[in-house]
């Protein structure tokens, strides 16, 4: 199958998708195209992926009705319990646990490390997220995503942020919240601050347009297609912070489209049990008598820390701009 | 199907479901979501989105809808699985979890992921049965692709057998029994209406 090595891409910046004309109309077989890359997550949507250290984890997590995993050596409350820099993880424990599941299974590149993200795609990975829950490798520079066939998400706090992400090719956006606290209140801001800036583009003039895009920092094609179509051009999760099922149906009330969940399932007193709650209250999110059968029984919740307690220095929604 | 304006439903248990409800606007039905059983059965048809096929099945159990959706299929309603909605659909997925539930509408044996990862993933352009126009641009994301199917089962698309399809070449990806329809690809996803457009003309013609 032919590989276009990067994808088309909306903005009109980046190399385009080499599609090669074989025929009288017809087009080659071409990968890595923005579509596909979008697609992907929009496959995932109504779903929750699950932060999973272990190949036995994974399947718990797929057992529960997970959409995906993502794969990781310590999940973002030990990272933040046991510091030091934080990399992408070992290829033998990717391999292990994409051999262990069917779902897709995500991994985590360090921000700007764009040879790790090289790692994972030549490891197979389905989706690569560029985590500020890693030590940031590059304090000037995102990944330039374009030159991958693996799609991307990342983390945003807000709209500018969001689209600066989609503008280096990001196929998928997560709201960031505060990963490894077990407090949802970083990630309601967070998508609450998109959602409402998206709607507030949705009501500006034309003139008014060019003024947002540079409030955003942001392309002007980019703001003027939201405040069209008044979404993102791609799937908007939410994560860091969510413990449990109530958590998550607030987060999609809010408009999340799917749900990231690190530390709550695995530093929970039942983790399969808590993770199938999750699954259903994300599908039936706006079904109150559904989200209270689950939420019994579950067993403690993770030790959650309060965010304005936490110094500067350790709140990682900082990391990236 | 009496209806003047029939009632589609479209499987909202995960996936691209919003999508779906989009395309079959297009197509002068009411189209609305489906996760309880009450809600099955008030739809002259329904749509499988795309999305995790191990998470709907799983699902489909929990939520109590699998006997009633396979209790109405055996009576005839039209349906049409996209991607996870085809491997629902067939009666037997090969690389699925043991435990994945089939609703066997379409005699035929499906293989999941079939084209590889997600970095296989791709679009392409194919020749599609009974189709007006120009070819179909079809989206495979993940895909699976048909191993066999019964005597009873048409094939309506397969890929082109070109030297850069590799071992995918003549692979079938598009599938009709009776009222039941399949496709490997997401027609979803582009904007082209035309299978949508023939999945009413199934659901009304029923």
């Amino acid at each position: 199958m032919r590989t276009a090595a990067s994808a088309g891409c909306r903005s009109g910046k980046g190399p385009q998708v080499t599609e090669t004309e074989t025929g009288q109309n017809d087009v080659a077989q071409v990968t890595g195209t923005a579509r596909v890359k979008r697609g992907m997550a929009e496959m995932l949507k109504g779903g929750v992926i699950m932060d999973v250290v272990t190949p036995e984890q994974a399947k718990i997590a797929e057992d529960a009705g997970a959409v995906a995993v993502m794969a990781l050596e310590r999940v973002p409350a030990d990272i933040r319990a046991q510091g030091g820099v934080a990399r992408m993880s070992d290829p033998d424990l990717i391999d292990k646990i994409i051999d262990a599941v069917s779902i897709p299974v995500m991994a985590k590149a360090r921000i700007g490390h764009f040879v790790e993200a090289q790692v994972l795609q030549a490891l197979g990975v389905d989706y690569v997220d560029e985590s500020e829950v890693l030590t940031p490798a590059d304090e000037a520079n995102h990944i330039d995503k374009w030159a991958f066939t693996v799609p991307f998400v990342c983390g945003a706090t807000n709209l500018g942020e969001a689209l600066r992400r989609i503008t280096e090719g990001a196929a998928m956006i997560r709201s960031k919240g505060e990963a490894g606290t077990g407090n949802v209140v970083e990630a309601t801001r967070h998508m609450r601050e998109i959602r409402a800036e998206i709607r507030r583009l949705t009501v500006l003039d034309e003139a008014e347009l060019y003024a947002a895009a540079k409030e955003l920092r942001a392309p002007y094609e980019l703001v003027k297609e939201i405040a069209e179509t008044g979404k993102l051009p791609v799937v908007l999760f939410t994560a860091g912070g969510i413990a449990t099922p109530a958590d998550a149906a607030m987060m999609m009330q809010l408009g999340a489209e799917g749900v990231f969940v690190g530390s709550g399932i695995f530093k929970s007193g039942d983790p399969a049990k808590r993770a199938e709650a999750i699954v259903k209250a994300t599908t039936f999110h706006d079904d109150p008598d559904v989200i209270a059968k689950v939420s019994r029984g579950l067993g403690e919740a993770m030790v959650g820390l309060n965010v304005t307690e936490l110094p500067e220095t350790q709140r990682l929604a900082t990391r990236g701009w | 199907m009496s209806a003047a304006q029939p009632v589609i439903g479209v499987l909202a248990l995960q996936g691209d479901v919003r999508e779906h409800l989009v395309a079959l606007a297009e197509c002068d039905v009411l189209a609305r979501p489906v996760r309880r059983p009450e809600e099955l059965a008030e739809v002259h048809g329904l749509v499988l989105p795309g999305g995790e096929s191990t998470t709907m099945s799983r699902l489909l159990e929990t939520f109590e809808l699998l006997e009633p959706l396979r209790e109405r299929l055996r009576a005839g309603m039209s349906a049409y699985g996209s991607c996870a909605g085809m491997i629902l659909l067939a009666t037997k997925a090969l690389d699925a979890r043991p435990d994945q539930h089939q609703l066997g509408a379409i005699d035929m044996v499906v293989r999941r992921n079939a084209f590889g990862r997600q970095v296989d993933s791709f679009e392409a352009d194919l020749d599609f049965t009974g189709l007006p126009g120009a070819p179909l641009h079809a989206v495979f994301i993940r895909a699976p692709w048909v191993e066999s199917v019964g005597a009873g089962v048409e094939v309506l698309a397969t890929i082109p057998d070109r030297p850069e399809a590799g071992a995918a070449a003549g692979r079938i990806v598009a599938v009709r029994q009776g009222q039941a329809l399949a496709t490997s690809f997401h027609p979803e996803l582009t904007g082209d209406g035309r299978v949508h457009r023939l999945f009413v003309e199934i659901v009304r013609a029923s």
